[in-house]
């Protein structure tokens, strides 16, 4: 047996460090379906709790919705649970080609590959379309499974300060000599909650013959007046080279993601991206449901809509409240504690007070910007944000922190 | 010496630092501290051939090396006496 003693220490030592750093995640055991109001067992062993559920990706409530339920179980009986394939033997059912065009007309792009997730998407993409001679510039806050994609890359690589545009353009002309020049951005930032100026990024790659990324996981569905996207609300649709999304957040919330963009950058995807190539195909059940997620969101902006609503509502009571906010427009809703442990206080005081939302703090987020991040969904009604909005004020009463700008609270609380 | 600190931790401010941020000095922890991270490297070590005229291999432009203001310079005087 390998696995000594000696190893079990090691492993053991790094569980304790994880511990001692207040970092170690403890997993809530969730007994409903996903939803506004969910029942909860924590910690583990509890009783189950009903809590209103603010921090889910269930931005337009359609992880439990009937319809996409329903169309999930046609797939299960039609197409069967598994393909026990990847995409290219004998995985790819007439679905997964009809997803792929679906999407391509949902995003407005030239077409589409599937992957089991965005974090294959983001991991792939970039070793397959780029190589030694070619450059990557990123913003600085994208998102972790970027960054694992640019690591798997062999093209050089350097970043520009967030939402920065004339440092970009810095970075663009220092790399002008580079064959391919790709910038990388998030549409809306995952834990600020804003968005990349995408109309100004369309023109200064344009001027210096870069491609564009962006990662819209946080944005489809519901940002733009018809939900495409953040291209949409910035008038570049048909501009994005490489867009990739997540069907695990608005989109119905199971699993699987996507690379969509223009013809050859997919195809080569196809050919090259090792995620899609040495992965399984996503399951016809969640094909399924996608499909009817994206025959919902083409009918009708209803949900994307109530979001907007219920969104103003959230931040419009939080900010009356006296709480500091990240400024913004989108369902993710930053409430700022600065200091690490009061975001922990914070968030455990609100479960007491049956609202689930996480409190983030270094490394997920820079020091001291720790803070409790809100995340609005059309499932939620005003009672919803009314009663959570009780909760948020008792609590920010007792830490004496409504009305107190940054550096009050930092005074009082540290780092 | 002095004059080659300073342009080095100017540059560090200037491209890594955002307006909220702390101040920084020579001994400033800036990749163990999350300051610079190891994508950005690659901005500072191009400042640094380009000003210095010189040639910083791969290997050398370790996070350990880039790590202060005071290391750079002794990085970059180890390659302007070569």
């Amino acid at each position: 047996m390998a696995y000594s003693d000696k190893v079990r220490e090691i492993y053991k030592e790094q569980l304790k460090d994880i511990e001692n750093a207040g970092i170690f995640k403890q997993e809530r055991f969730i007994h409903s379906t996903q939803a506004a109001d969910i029942e909860v067992e924590y910690p583990a062993g509890s009783s189950l709790k009903k809590v209103i559920n603010m921090c889910a990706n269930n931005y337009l409530g359609l992880s439990s919705h009937p319809e996409v339920v329903k169309a999930a179980h046609e797939g299960l009986d039609s197409r069967g649970y598994g393909m026990s394939s990847v995409r290219f033997i004998c995985g790819t059912q007439d679905i997964h080609n009809e997803l792929e065009k679906k999407v391509s007309e949902f995003l407005g792009t030239e077409n589409t590959i599937l992957f089991p997730s965005c974090m294959d998407a983001n991991a792939g993409v970039f070793e397959a379309i780029l190589g030694s001679e070619d450059v990557m510039i990123s913003d600085r806050l994208v998102h972790a499974s970027i960054i694992d994609g640019i690591r798997l890359c062999s093209a050089e690589r350097d970043t520009f300060k967030h939402s920065n545009m004339e440092h970009l353009e810095k970075k663009l002309q220092l790399h002008a000599d580079k064959r391919l020049k790709v910038v990388i951005t998030d549409g809306v930032f995952s834990m600020d909650g804003d968005c990349a100026k995408l109309d100004e990024m369309v023109a200064l790659c344009a001027k210096y013959d870069a491609m564009l990324f962006v990662d819209e996981s946080h944005a489809s569905g519901f940002i733009g007046k018809t939900g495409r996207g953040t291209h949409e609300k910035y008038g570049v649709l048909g501009k994005i080279d490489i867009i990739t999304t997540t069907f695990g957040k608005a989109l119905g919330g199971a699993s699987g993601g996507c690379v969509s963009g223009r013809k050859e950058l997919v195809e080569i995807c196809r050919q090259k991206a090792r995620p899609y190539l040495f992965s399984n195909t996503i399951a016809p059940v969640v094909v399924s449901g996608v499909l009817k997620v994206l025959d919902i969101l083409s009918r009708s902006t209803e949900r994307r809509d109530k979001l907007e609503k219920n969104t103003e509502y959230w931040r419009k009571g939080l900010t009356e409240a006296g709480f500091v906010l990240k400024e913004g427009d989108t369902p993710i809703v930053p409430v700022m504690l600065f200091n690490a442990k009061l975001a922990q206080d914070v968030s455990r005081d609100l479960y007491e007070e049956g609202i689930y939302a996480i409190g983030f703090f270094f490394p997920v987020v820079s020091k001291g910007q720790a803070r409790i991040r809100t995340q609005i969904s059309a499932g939620h009604e005003i009672h919803h944000l009314d009663k959570a909005l009780v909760a948020f004020n008792k609590v920010g009463k007792k830490y004496d922190i409504l009305g107190k700008t940054k550096q009050a609270i930092l005074d009082r609380y540290g780092q | 010496m002095a004059d080659m600190k300073d342009t080095i931790l100017e540059y560090v401010k200037e491209e890594y630092l955002e307006d909220e941020d702390e101040e920084i000095g020579y001994n400033t922890p800036l990749i163990s501290g999350g300051i610079v991270d190891s994508f950005s490297m690659v901005s500072l070590k191009k400042f640094l051939e380009t000003k210095y005229s010189i040639s910083i291999p791969d290997e050398k432009a370790s996070p350990e090396a880039f790590d202060t203001v005071n290391s750079i310079v002794e990085l970059v005087n180890e390659f302007l006496k070569d």
